[in-house]
Formats: structure tokens, C-alpha cells, sequence
């Protein structure tokens, strides 16, 4: 019987080799048939997780309380120091220098990535923005968002902290960020599906020590991940519960 | 900063719901929010605190120590009304989220206004304490707050 992988649809399209990679690295270990499956968004991905279609997710974390809560899905492990970070940007050329000056009417460039896109929308509550006062245009990648500055045809773009950092200093040098996000304590996570809780152990025994030998840490870097640490049940619960404190309602 | 912050300070004691009562020093300054970041904290059912992230420290002035295992109406300032934590008190326990908007007492007297979400953390299907998330506001419900907690005082 082969299982199902699959990863959050922001993942940096550089890195989707690393997935096949880290695919590959992880029937080894398992010794059983895992196929990776991947989507360009996140709608679909959703779908198929409640048709019970997938059995392992690297997750965004706002997805996690469906898959924990809902369809007992476990979270086991966590990208070591990556936290997801938004950040707010505007044209260089834009004479708004904080948040607190941008005004009703605004055009806002983002993706479908829902914890950004969520924190994006905190961030600019300080001026008074919110759904119903700014126009948001949703784009399929960050680079995208970019240009929608660049070109005049957003305001403020929304960006996961690491997709900013990784655009190329030409793009950045055109832009200016107004707010980036320290929450530190939401991150994407990896989680196990109720089909595969039998491989747990023997999962964390191996994702744990990946770092440790030269072929796991390559599939590592070709993920743009250090190494792996444990995820606790209250941990998760946690992050579970402080993401539900910032849905916008 | 507040168009009300005189930067003067007075002695007050304040009262709390559980009988108990503290002296404390207020200073009419403003501390701003920082952009960018939440205020983490989570208590148990009673409302004492077991867990503050480093924001919550930094903006209330205390540390970790001495923050951990009081509650967490230690942030009460005194101008904020009664009526408003008990409305927070009476959704939480009926296991619904609460949202509002808070003046906090820091401890060197002066304050910070915060937009709060409160939830209910439920495992097993039991109620194991609550977690707070506190964000930056905007100067306009600072100041409708400012307004209405003054008539409810």
C-alpha cells in the first residue's frame, strides 16, 4: 500500500526538488510506498485532506487545527528557527513610511496563503484597514506580488518573511517594509495522518537525526531546512489556539 | 502617545473581584505598542498566568518570574471599568472568544492600550486555563474606548 504526502502549497518553488528528495529519503527510512503529491493551491489540497486522500502534510499552520482537530491528524515535527513572519512592503517609491498612514481605498497584493494573508490583515488594523475598507488582490506567487508594486498596481503587498528575503535585490531595492512580523511561536509543521500513526516512532527516531548524516542533511538543504525538532501535543494545542485567536471574524 | 497623557502620576488602590486590593502608582504616559508584535500569554481556569512570552514581559514591565503564578489582573488599569471584564468573563466561561480593547496597567505605572482576543483552551473535551493575544490598535478605537469606559466607570 503506498501513502500520500503532501506539502503546504506556499512552499518556495525553488525548493520542489527537495520535496521529491526528502519523498524518496522518507521510503527508505519507512520501507514502505509513499507518493508525493503536490498543488498550486491550497483550496484543492483542502479537499482532497477531508476526502481522507492524504496520510502525511508538511502544513501551513493555519490549516493544523482542521487536521488535528477535526481529522486527528498528529503533528510530530517542526522546521528548526523557521517561523512563518509576515511582512507589509510598499514601493520605495511610496511616501508611506508606517502603517498608521495608509488610508481607506487602498489596493492590497497577497496570496492564498492564509496565515500571511491573516497576519497581513492584523497588521494593518493600527490605520483602520480591514476587509471591508481595502481592495484585495489575490496573486499566485510572491514575485507576483512584487511586481504589483513595482508596478503601481497595489498599494501594499503581503509577503511570507523568507519569500521576501529570498526575492533578488533588485526587486528589494525597489521596495520598503513597512512592518514585519515577530511572532516566532507559528511555524509550519509536519504532521501524521490516523493511517500512519503505526510509523511514528520510528519516523521521529529517524527525522530527528536526519542533520546527522551527510545524505540527510543534503536532502535538508535542498528543502532550505536546517533540521528537524519535535513538535509536543500541547505545543501544537497551543499554536492551534493562538491561531485561532487572530481569524478575523 | 494619548492627547489625555499629562505625564503626572497619583496613588491609587485598586480593588479586584476577589476581594483582595493592591496599592499601586499611576502615571498618565503612554507606552506605544510595537509594530509587529503579539502579546502571548495563557492562564489557568482562574486566571492565574502560566505562560508569557517575551513581548508580554517587555511591554508589561515585569519579568517572567514575577509574572508567572499571579493573575492576571495584575495588568488591571484603574480606569478601565468592571462591566468590561466581567463581559469578558461571562463569554469565556460560556466557551465563546471574547475580543476588546484594553488599557494595561504597566509596572512603573504608566500604560499601553492593546486590541485583546481571549479563548478558551479546551482538551479532551476539558477546560484547561485560557489564552490571551494581544495586538496593536488603531488611535481611533483607543479613542471611542477612551470615551466609553469613561461612562461605565
Amino acid at each position: 500500500m503506498a501513502y500520500n504526502l503532501t506539502v503546504s502549497p506556499d512552499f518556495a518553488p525553488d525548493h520542489i526538488s527537495g520535496w521529491y528528495f526528502f519523498n524518496t529519503w522518507l521510503q527508505r527510512q519507512l520501507d514502505v510506498g509513499v507518493h508525493l503529491e503536490l498543488y498550486d493551491c491550497f483550496e484543492k489540497q483542502r479537499s482532497d485532506i477531508r476526502d481522507n486522500k492524504i496520510d502525511m502534510i508538511y502544513a501551513n499552520p493555519y490549516d493544523a487545527s482542521m487536521l488535528v482537530r477535526e481529522l486527528g491528524f498528529k503533528a510530530i515535527a517542526r522546521p528548526q528557527e523557521r517561523p512563518d513572519e509576515t511582512v507589509i512592503a510598499v514601493s520605495a517609491e511610496s511616501t508611506i513610511s508606517s502603517v498608521e498612514e495608509l488610508q481607506a481605498g487602498i489596493t492590497v497584493a497577497t496570496t492564498d496563503d492564509p496565515d500571511v494573508h491573516t497576519m497581513g490583515m492584523i497588521m494593518l488594523e493600527p490605520a483602520d484597514l480591514d476587509g471591508s475598507n481595502v481592495t484585495t488582490k489575490e496573486v499566485d506567487t510572491y514575485v507576483i506580488v512584487a511586481k504589483n508594486l513595482l508596478n503601481g498596481n497595489a498599494d501594499v503587498g503581503f509577503f511570507l518573511k523568507d519569500a521576501y528575503d529570498e526575492l533578488s535585490d533588485l526587486i528589494k531595492g525597489q521596495m520598503k517594509v513597512l512592518v514585519s512580523s515577530q511572532i516566532s511561536v507559528v511555524h509550519h509543521s509536519l504532521l501524521v495522518g490516523p493511517t500512519m500513526q503505526e510509523f511514528i516512532p520510528r519516523l521521529e527516531e529517524r527525522l530527528f537525526s536526519m542533520h546527522e548524516d551527510e545524505k540527510g542533511k543534503g536532502v535538508l538543504q535542498s528543502m532550505n531546512l536546517e533540521e528537524w525538532e519535535p513538535m509536543t501535543e500541547e505545543e501544537t494545542e497551543f499554536m492551534i489556539d493562538l491561531i485561532d485567536t487572530l481569524v478575523i471574524e | 502617545m494619548s492627547d489625555q497623557d499629562t505625564g503626572e502620576s497619583r496613588e491609587v488602590t485598586i480593588s479586584y473581584h476577589d476581594g483582595t486590593s493592591r496599592a499601586a502608582t499611576v502615571v498618565d504616559r503612554e507606552v506605544p505598542y510595537p509594530d509587529g508584535k503579539l502579546i502571548v500569554s495563557r492562564t489557568d481556569p482562574n486566571g492565574i498566568i502560566t505562560h508569557a512570552n517575551q513581548a508580554f514581559i517587555d511591554m508589561s514591565g515585569y519579568t517572567r518570574d514575577e509574572l508567572i503564578g499571579v493573575n492576571h489582573y495584575i495588568l488591571r488599569h484603574p480606569d478601565m471599568p468592571s462591566v468590561a471584564f466581567a463581559g469578558l468573563w461571562e463569554t469565556i466561561e460560556a466557551g465563546k472568544k471574547w475580543h476588546g480593547y484594553v488599557k494595561n496597567l504597566r509596572k512603573d505605572g504608566s500604560y499601553y492600550w492593546v486590541k485583546a482576543t481571549v479563548i478558551p483552551n479546551i482538551r479532551n473535551g476539558k477546560l484547561v486555563g485560557y489564552t490571551s493575544v494581544r495586538r496593536k490598535p488603531s488611535r481611533s478605537k483607543i479613542k471611542a474606548s477612551e470615551e466609553l469606559y469613561a461612562t461605565l466607570m
